[in-house]
């Protein structure tokens, strides 16, 4: 009896990995602030919803950029016949636009060196496949993003190496962790074609500075294997510093331009995951030419380049969503952030992400990833929000947690964090600051200090949105 | 140089194949009835472009339903951040029963068995990826649609084995033929994993019979293997025999319970049905479960947009129009191939009896030199660049004998098609008077010697016409 493929029935797309389980709790008991209070809060989904409004305001102005208004119909026959691989032109400039603000103007992108992909997920396999061999490896720096092993490996058979980073270093990649991991591959007889950096990070949430980066590049051109920079959360970055591409840093380091790719998507700098517009920008001319040709198995549907051409090309909505994007990350982050430390719990310093890499190895049993598991259980079960363990990325050190923030209303985040308070008091009030605590009074005292800061961080206007956050997509009930 | 995979560095991608060059001549050379009337028509796209003017007046009548609005209220933030890979459920829906009602509802589908994908070339990978690996191979029957070679074996590594049809019997598989490709798999070390047929079949135009499915079916009993019946043109067969899916012919078996019902798989789309290849909308249909689920999760990397989704569920869950829309659809699809064949007709060229499909097979053995493939390049590059129609030839679709061509008709205005008729006709003539006018010198060199100068300046002279057209 023929058997279907090794690929199609092992474990290679990674959906066993607890970064899915988490997903899996949440999905059986979603939160619903009226129908279900007690249910399960999303923290584990890296998603920009910050924005729509502002998007929405725009969708109105503007008709012509769907095809299904008065507007926008005479477009219909010609972009439903576009199939072109090359992607529309005005597509393609709009997104050269789009990356080339997001770093400050400081760096002109190429319109014909994009070449789309299904999303950024297909966007990186199609990377993999142009520039390793099944069996060749890649490089990648821990704590890394968990779709990479599906993403880089699954159907393509190259092996990843971990280039190990540890808190003690804040996490940033070291000239000597790279050379380490370069040898480690060696010696397991793997030839390297590349390093891949996500930059900003996930699931860190920081930026790498300039001397990291022109290290990296130094790095790579001297080994003469591929550099690939995945900045999807470019356009995140809401404080300073200001975020550095590597595509700015190869104007200033010596190095071979062939080596250097760079994949982007819309999911996260505009909160678009649903449109699948995933993009793949290389340096390297034989690159672009066969990313193309792959192309065809993940094109941007023509109905959604058109909106983003149209969306994309209007100068002053680029602008103001890029200002307002920044202001509304950084609300969020620094009220969660200040939430969270006046119970005692800290995270690594961040400015940029839809996460914080939140610091729990206080509350571990034992400085083991068997006790990370437990507390991540624990965090689920009985806290019921879902954060993503940092062994899922692969962290060297247990007792890291990524914990998305950008994914929900107010009011829900309000619940989230007073969750949180009422299981740092139970369990562990030692790590509660002292200044804060008197026994008596300390719940109703926290609670009052909190919520009346929540308005300081509020703008006159307020971000309460009159719509109740909803915990599954109303489109997954069927009408019919 | 090493530096980059053997998969950019090799030729599978299969862009260097004769049926993308008529492609980049015709995009150096358009035609255009007002800016450029001498410039190449486009007979190699296989477009339907006949019927746009119903989804656009749908759309003009249904605009909110099918933008970002539901009951007048924006879903825009839904859609936007709607990216699970078990896709829509209210598309699906409309999907499979859209598949169905093309099926005149013979079969039903579960919607929970289908997967989307970017388009059926994201399908027939992705397929590929799930049931066969490096060292295995699919035999499917030539001709077949050139993509293949791409789709099915670029990244995949799979190989494919042709199972030779002929014009003996119009290209119909048969029980020797497939039997033959099967050994010929073996002697290459090959393990067969399947059979992949396009039905109706591109580039034939033609619906397979009901004994060559079941011939198939048995096939693939026998040998255990499975079967991808690659149906993205169901939708556009216009006359009769009608079209019979495999699936149709599993249930009139009663082989639902048996090991082979999970064996066999369907491709869809929306490219050639609906015309709508801009909106890159496939689907892989599989009766067996673990099939669905791989596939559900490699769909990762090439999902439909949700926007797309949405718009399409909101047109096809509209029964009233896809049914007007599969009626007048087909009648003009009709029309356009029959005056296709009566235009080949005139210039004395035939084509296989078709019912389906937006081309035709055109038989054109006669007008080569010899009946060799060399012959068919030379003829097909006079008809690219000296009657300036792009046209597909036999041997880009693998085709076993020599002169045949794949012609488009869907894309064109009828009133382009009569005038690529025109140039054919006058293309076919000139090469009829040439003929003939060798044949005259070559019995005037027989009988008359002392006229021989003056046939030869007479020859010569027709010969400086034709150069300068």
């Amino acid at each position: 009896m023929v058997s279907m493929s090794k690929i199609a029935t092992g474990n290679g797309h990674g959906e066993n990995s607890p970064y899915f389980d988490g997903w899996k709790a949440y999905e059986t008991n979603p939160f619903h602030p009226i129908d279900r209070p007690d249910g399960v809060i999303q923290m584990g989904l890296a998603e920009n919803q910050l924005c729509f409004e502002l998007i929405k305001k725009w969708l109105m102005e503007h008709p012509e950029a769907s095809l299904c208004t008065a507007e926008g119909v005479n477009r219909f026959k010609e972009t439903a016949l576009f199939q072109d691989y090359h992607g529309m032109p005005e597509f393609r400039q709009a997104v050269a636009k789009f990356m080339g603000k997001v770093r400050g103007d400081r760096v002109k992108f190429d319109p014909d060196r994009i070449v789309m992909s299904g999303g950024a997920t297909g966007a990186h396999e199609m990377v993999a496949f142009c520039l390793a061999d099944p069996g060749e490896a890649l490089l990648v720096p821990t704590p890394y993003y968990p779709g990479f092993d599906r993403d880089l490996r699954w159907r393509t058979g190259v092996e990843l190496v971990p280039v190990i980073c540890e808190s003690s270093h804040n996490f940033q990649i070291t000239r000597t962790a790279m050379e380490a991991a370069y040898e480690k591959a060696q010696e397991a007889n793997l030839k390297v074609k590349g390093l891949l950096i996500t930059n900003p990070s996930n699931p860190l949430g920081t930026i790498m500075d300039r001397e990291t980066l022109k290290s990296i590049v130094k790095f790579i051109n001297e080994k003469n294997i591929h550099l690939i920079g995945d900045e999807i959360y470019a356009a995140t970055v809401f404080k300073d510093p200001e975020f550095v591409s590597i595509s700015e840093v190869i104007q200033e380091v010596e190095c071979n331009h062939d080596l250097i790719h760079i994949v982007y998507s819309l999911s996260k700098d505009m909160g678009f995951p649903g449109f699948r517009v995933g993009i793949v920008y290389s340096y390297n001319d034989a690159v672009v030419n066969c990313a193309r040709k792959m192309s065809s198995y993940g094109l941007v549907s023509s109905q959604t380049q058109h909106l983003i051409a149209t969306m994309l090309n209007d100068d002053d909505f680029l602008h103001n969503f890029i200002m307002e994007s920044k202001e509304q990350l950084f609300k969020r982050h620094k009220y969660f952030t200040w939430s969270l430390s006046q119970v005692g719990i800290g995270s690594l310093k961040s400015n940029g992400g839809l996460f914080i890499w939140m610091d729990l190895r206080k509350l571990l049993k034992e400085k083991t990833f068997d006790a990370e598991m437990d507390l991540w259980r624990v965090i689920i079960n009985e806290v019921k929000l879902n954060v993503s363990p940092g062994s899922s990325f692969h962290c060297h050190e247990p007792g890291w947690f990524r914990v998305c923030f950008a994914n929900m209303e107010d009011n829900t985040m309000e619940v989230a964090l007073s969750r949180i308070r009422s299981f740092i008091l139970k369990n562990n009030e030692s790590i509660v600051p002292r200044k804060l605590c008197r026994r008596s009074s300390l719940k109703l005292s926290l609670s009052r200090s909190l919520s009346r800061r929540m308005d300081d961080f509020m703008s006159p206007a307020g971000i309460m949105s009159p719509h109740s956050p909803l915990p599954q997509s109303p489109l997954v009930r069927a009408r019919t | 140089m090493g530096l980059l995979s053997r998969k950019v560095t090799c030729n599978s991608h299969g862009q260097d194949s004769s049926y993308f060059l008529g492609w980049q001549e015709y995009e150096k050379n358009p035609y255009h009835e007002v800016n450029n009337p001498q410039g190449i028509i486009q007979m190699g796209l296989a477009e339907n472009q006949l019927s746009f003017d119903l989804p656009e007046s749908w759309l003009a009548k249904n605009a909110d339903a099918a933008g970002f609005k539901r009951d007048g209220q924006s879903i825009f933030k839904e859609l936007a951040l709607f990216q699970d890979y078990h896709g829509l459920p209210a598309f699906k829906k409309a999907l499979v029963d859209f598949m169905a009602e093309i099926r005149g509802n013979k079969v039903t589908f579960d919607p929970n068995h289908i997967v989307l994908t970017a388009g059926a070339t994201s399908a027939n990978e992705t397929l590929m990826f799930c049931l066969a690996e490096q060292g295995d191979a699919f035999l499917l029957p030539t001709p077949y649609y050139p993509g293949f070679d791409r789709d099915l074996k670029w990244r995949t590594g799979v190989e494919i084995v042709p199972i030779q049809c002929t014009s003996s019997n119009r290209f119909q598989i048969t029980a020797p033929a497939l039997e033959e490709a099967y050994q010929q798999a073996q002697r290459k070390n090959l393990r067969v994993k399947g059979v992949l047929v396009t039905n109706p079949s591109n580039p034939l135009g033609t619906t397979m019979r009901r004994d060559e499915l079941d011939l198939l079916i048995n096939f693939i009993t026998d040998k255990e293997i499975h079967l991808i019946s690659d149906e993205i043109y169901s939708g556009t067969v216009f006359s009769s025999p009608g079209f019979v899916s495999i699936m149709e012919v599993l249930k009139d078996r009663s082989l639902e319970q048996t090991p082979v019902w999970e064996r066999v798989h369907i491709v869809y789309s929306l490219s050639k049905d609906l015309g709508l290849p801009g909106f890159r909308v496939g689907a892989i249909y599989s009766n067996d479960p673990i099939v669905v689920a791989a596939a559900t999760k490699m769909s990762s990397f090439g999902l439909v947009s949700s926007q797309t989704q949405y718009l399409l569920s909101a047109m096809l869950s509209d029964k009233k129009f896809t049914k007007e829309y599969m009626a007048k659809n087909h009648k003009r699809l009709q029309k356009q191939q029959s005056k296709l064949v009566s235009g080949l007709e005139k210039a004395g060229i035939g084509c296989l009896e078709s019912n389906a499909g937006l081309f035709c097979w055109v038989d054109m053995r006669h007008l080569l030199s010899s009946n060799t493939f060399e012959a068919e390049m030379e003829l097909w590059k006079r008809i690219v660049y000296d009657v300036k129609l792009n046209i597909s030839p036999g041997s880009s679709c693998h085709c076993s004998e020599p002169g045949w061509f794949r012609v488009c008709f869907a894309n064109i205005s009828e009133d382009t098609l009569k005038l690529a008729m025109q140039r054919l006709k006058s293309f076919v003539d000139s090469v009829a008077i040439n003929n003939q006018s060798h044949q005259e010198l070559k019995n005037s060199r027989k009988k008359f010697r002392t006229k021989w100068v003056f046939r030869l300046s007479f020859q010569s002279f027709h010969d400086r016409e034709q150069d300068e057209r």
